[in-house]
């Protein structure tokens, strides 16, 4: 899992959550792989994502290293804030490890980089 | 025996290993799900030479996620199928994915996507594969839940193979009802072997559908049209609907036209029989 998902996934579809986001990572296995930059795809995105925790999220797993705690202005003319984005984004995924919903404590659990956020049948609202 | 793969089991065990890898072999679905995808790309009117995050509903192994790669997209997919993901994940795909179900909601932040495409995957979701499923109920989660997910002004199209009419009057009554317009899109409306059906849905306020292909000109006006909007004309254009009284008088008519022996059309004609008989 990419952190550009994470930055979208939510527990909203349990019971009796009501916003599931952001939801907490505990990685055991992370991997970087390599993917092509297209910074006219991340200038479109980064004013979608909630920053913030984009940034915790790679700092919990030790992937914030030079990553900006804010967007700079102008971010669409700075290509070395761009490509730190990039990286976060799109190059570092969590292989092993699980997802914790902020609300009920519920754990989704990520195996070969998928997460596996279906419910069961008490769960569904 | 239904040869419809909704008939013969739940997708996460219909879409198990085996067939995972047969289904993403195969040449001629390659060459298929392609095409339809690019259709769907096609009904989505993105902005130009834009790249965009797409959702993808029922991704599979990633075949149509493929196509978006190709024309310069970023996309999420969800499927409920362990195996058909864990072959996407083989076959290097650039985008991400999610075991999900698309009937027990759409799992992202409000806004998060410039569209959706789901490619021969809609189908499913009239399955009844546990207790607790119920379609309609499940339908409307997962267009209300995709719904919020999109960004104003997004679209979704899904390629999808319905089993009936009352099918489409579903799918189009429970996505109005999550705040969507649109309607059914029939490409090749008069092949057999060409017709397609793609449900188009929009966010930002009623739209013109785009046109269907492969339509006569003068027939285009009715055949690409709001679903609804469709059936209506067939019916004020001039065939009662059967079992109706009506129905009955202009058959009796006709035979007696053909000189063949006909009762008299009486008060009784057409009305249910009590049964005592
Ligand atoms: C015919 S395959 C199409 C896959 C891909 N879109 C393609 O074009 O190759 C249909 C997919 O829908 C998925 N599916 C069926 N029901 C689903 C549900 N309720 N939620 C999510 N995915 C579902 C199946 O697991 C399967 O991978």
């Amino acid at each position: 899992m990419k952190l550009i998902t994470h930055n979208m996934l939510t527990s909203k579809c349990l019971k009796g959550v009501v916003t599931g986001y952001p939801l907490a990572i505990n990685a055991t296995n992370i991997k970087v792989t390599e993917v092509d930059f297209n910074p006219e795809f991340i200038s479109r995105i980064i004013p979608k994502l909630d920053w913030e925790v984009l940034w915790r999220a790679a700092d919990s797993i030790g992937h914030s290293d030079g990553l900006p705690q804010t967007i700079e202005p102008k971010f669409e003319e700075n290509s070395d804030f761009l490509k730190k984005a990039h990286k976060v984004l799109l190059e570092v995924e969590i292989e092993e490890g699980n997802l914790v919903c902020p609300e009920s404590g519920r754990r989704f659990p990520i195996s070969k980089g998928i997460p596996n956020m279906l419910l069961t049948e008490a769960e569904v609202q | 025996m239904s040869r419809r793969p909704e008939h013969q089991a739940p997708p996460e065990v219909f879409y198990n290993e085996d067939e995972a890898r047969k289904y993403t072999q195969n040449s001629r679905i390659m060459e298929i799900q392609s095409q339809m995808t690019e259709r769907c790309i096609e009904l989505l009117l993105l902005p130009e030479d834009t790249p965009c995050l797409l959702l993808d509903i029922g991704c599979g192994s990633g075949l149509s996620g493929t196509v978006l790669e190709e024309n310069g997209h970023m996309w999420i997919g969800m499927d409920i199928s362990r195996a058909m993901l864990d072959v996407a994940i083989e076959r290097e795909i650039e985008g991400d994915v999610v075991l999900a179900d698309m009937g027990e909601g759409v799992p992202f932040r409000p806004g998060s996507f410039d569209g959706a495409i789901s490619v021969s995957a809609l189908q499913w979701l009239f399955n009844a594969d546990k207790k607790s499923h119920q379609p309609v109920k499940r339908l409307y989660t997962f267009f209300s839940t995709l719904y919020a997910a999109l960004s104003r002004s997004a679209r979704v199209v899904f390629q999808f193979y319905p089993e009936n009419e009352s099918q489409l009057d579903l799918l189009t009554s429970q996505a109005m009802k999550a705040g969507f317009y649109g309607g059914v899109v029939i490409d090749f409306p008069n092949s057999a072997k060409a017709k397609k059906f793609f449900l188009v849905l929009m966010t930002g306020g009623a739209a013109p559908l785009p046109k269907a292909l492969g339509t006569d000109e003068e027939d285009e006006h009715n055949l690409q049209v709001k679903y609804a909007r469709r059936e209506a004309s067939k019916r004020a254009r001039g065939k009662p609907l059967k079992n109706t009284k009506a129905w009955l008088l202009e058959k009796k008519e006709r035979r007696r036209k053909q000189g063949k022996d006909t009762r008299p059309d009486t008060k009784y004609t057409g009305r249910k029989r009590s049964g005592r008989f």
